[in-house]
């Protein structure tokens, strides 16, 4: 009874609180163009797309010559004048990663580290978010100071320590060893509770209250559903840099079958005197290509993400 | 009961007995798992390298030797530690400052108001911050092949000599080194950048604009000043991402950070005095002396935050 109550009472409100934000939000618009003016205003000139054009291409560029390394061969790289397109060679490069260590494996590894960090990240952070955010107890402003203080200790600075606890409690060696420091970070919960106070209009939660909602039902069946968007972009980066993390499970891995797929390549590198590019880049290629199939999924919403939090933050 | 109304939302509670107990813990409780997870692989690590430090400490010895403040004293007499404090610092200053020039270019080009496709190239900027910085380091390095590679074909072409980039050049290795982050950074700042010149009351603009100001008089009077705290926010970052340097050196030099260990940074000798020579205690001692030189960069960013403010 008490959910169909507060759903009734969600939906509109919601829905109204976003309509007459895109209102406010039309007519700052329209406000800007009027105060500009928009004859005096400048077009767009030639150097702007110039500037852009040259950026973009500077900024592909290295990924396609990822591709083109990793699909020729060895011999075809060093060759002059060098390769510039691509060869038929990506499918070996890779078989050769693969007979050398568990690339396969590894990358799997990454998918499972990435897949649990995002998700606890999202859970537990935006539990602690929703507290700073709605809840009030003592030594809120405190705590929430602290956690943000938090953010500027370098994690590298307890590396020797972090892996001595792992040996001790048996976790080096292993993929949770890489999960659970990663389960809830600072970062997470000031984005979150960011998010929260911006989108959680207090009369809603106050609503919610009265129809007798506990605090873990306010949390799960209004924040939750209103914030899930926001979150969502959360988990990603939060996957993202999961599957780009180096140096700690750099350290704490040892069994090849337990590498991450940063750790598998970087084994590659250290494998052989001379490094081969060919079969590195097409290893590289392979891990960076899921985090591009994602950006291009969801890159709109990165871009807002980042640029919301820029202004929050 | 107290006067505040403590540990839940704010109507109602004050008015419950027994469940509001339950309810005033309710927050602490969901706050906890940061707390918990922090305490156990954040805080107590670092409060157990300053005890590390002390001690001569092999990770496969039983016994570990206190020996007091030899470990500092090893590392003040040591000129590898003052080579990586001068090598984190000048790939900082290699990479920050071009960064924010090349990130404010872009974010002013981005901020056009009749800018096509504004989605597309916000897009296109960012895609170098998704890729790992394990792949950068390999593209980058072959990139800036000494025999191989596009730039050493290019200067070939241009019948320049042939540069060791990796070698033992301080200059070449940590150019290559400050291209790789600007490379992975420059689209990112940019876009933040580019929200706070967003941000800035349009109000400000029609003031400069009836007072006949110019578009460079305009952005560095108006735009600049408007988005400082966001540039000081955004060296902040930078002071803390510049601190943990370490796959760049690692993957495009040795774990020595070259012959020279003309790349060798702080965070890459404390990898390799733990990981590669097994001397726990002289890791942790180098840990300790980071952790000063962080809490002096957030000193420096502090008092300039505040110059900023009151300026």
């Amino acid at each position: 009874m008490t959910t169909a109550k507060v759903t009734e009472s969600r939906r509109p409100v919601s829905r109204s609180a976003q309509r007459s934000n895109r209102v406010a939000r039309d007519l700052r618009r329209h406000h800007r163009t009027l105060g500009r003016g928009r004859g005096s205003r400048p077009r767009v000139s030639v150097i702007t797309y110039v500037v852009l054009v040259v950026a973009a291409l500077l900024a592909v560029a290295p990924l396609y010559w990822m591709f083109v390394v990793g699909s020729n061969t060895s011999a075809a790289i060093s060759s002059s004048p060098p390769v510039l397109l691509p060869g038929p060679n990506f499918l070996s490069n890779v078989l050769k990663v693969q007979a050398d260590v568990p690339f396969v494996h590894s990358l799997l590894n990454s998918a499972i580290v990435a897949l649990s960090v995002a998700v606890l990240q999202i859970f537990f952070c935006s539990l602690a978010g929703f507290a700073f955010a709605k809840l009030r107890f003592r030594g809120r402003n405190g705590l929430f100071v602290f956690i943000i203080a938090t953010m500027a200790i370098p994690s590298q600075l307890g590396l020797v320590p972090l892996y001595l606890i792992m040996s001790k409690i048996g976790w080096i060696d292993s993929l949770q060893a890489l999960i659970a420091p990663g389960a809830v970070t600072a970062f997470g919960v000031f984005w979150m509770r960011q998010v929260i106070v911006g989108s959680m209009p207090d009369e809603l939660i106050e609503a919610a209250r009265i129809d007798g909602c506990s605090t873990f039902r306010t949390f799960r069946s209004i924040v939750f559903p209103t914030i899930r968007g926001a979150a969502a972009v959360f988990g990603l980066f939060a996957a993202m840099s999961a599957w780009n993390d180096f140096l700690w499970p750099l350290v704490e891995l040892s069994t090849p079958s337990h590498f991450t797929v940063q750790v598998a390549i970087q084994q590659l590198r250290t494998n052989y005197q001379s490094i081969d590019y060919a079969t590195t880049l097409a290893a590289s290629f392979l891990a960076t290509l899921p985090l591009l199939i994602l950006f291009v999924v969801a890159g709109k919403q990165l871009v807002a993400g980042i640029m919301e939090g820029a202004v929050k933050g | 009961m107290t006067g505040i109304t403590v540990g839940s939302l704010r109507p109602l509670s004050r008015s419950r007995g027994k469940e509001s107990r339950r309810e005033r813990l309710t927050p602490y409780l969901y706050i906890a798992p940061f707390f918990l997870i922090f305490a156990i692989f954040g805080l107590f690590p670092l409060v157990f390298t300053g005890v590390v430090s002390l001690f001569n400490w092999a990770p496969l010895q039983t016994t570990h030797p206190f020996v007091g403040l030899q470990n500092y004293r090893t590392m003040l007499g040591d000129p590898l530690f003052w080579k990586a404090i001068r090598n984190t610092f000048t790939i900082f200053l290699a990479s920050t400052i071009p960064g924010i020039a090349i990130s404010m270019l872009l974010a002013v080009v981005l901020s056009n108001r009749s800018l096509r496709a504004k989605n597309f190239w916000r897009m296109v900027l960012l895609v170098p911050n998704v890729t790992p910085v394990v792949t950068v380091t390999l593209v980058f390095g072959s990139i800036f092949g000494q025999q191989y590679g596009p730039i050493a074909s290019v200067l070939q072409l241009l019948h320049l000599p042939s540069i060791d980039w990796s070698g033992g050049n301080a200059v070449a290795a940590q150019f290559v080194i400050a291209v790789m982050i600007l490379w992975r950074w420059s689209g990112y700042n940019a876009l933040i950048y580019l929200a706070a010149i967003q941000a800035v009351p349009d109000s400000l603009y029609e003031s400069a604009e009836l007072d006949g100001a110019g578009r460079w008089r305009t952005f560095s009077s108006v735009t600049l000043p408007m988005i400082r705290p966001t540039i000081l926010f955004s060296v902040v970052t930078s002071t803390i991402g510049g601190l943990q340097i370490f796959t760049e050196p690692l993957l495009f030099t040795t774990p020595q950070g070259g012959a020279n260990n003309q790349a060798l940074t702080l965070t890459l000798l404390i990898y390799g005095q733990a990981f590669n020579s097994f001397k726990f205690g002289y890791a942790s001692a180098i840990a300790v002396a980071l952790l000063g030189v962080v809490l002096v960069l957030a000193a420096v960013n502090f008092g300039i935050a505040r110059l900023i403010r009151s300026a």
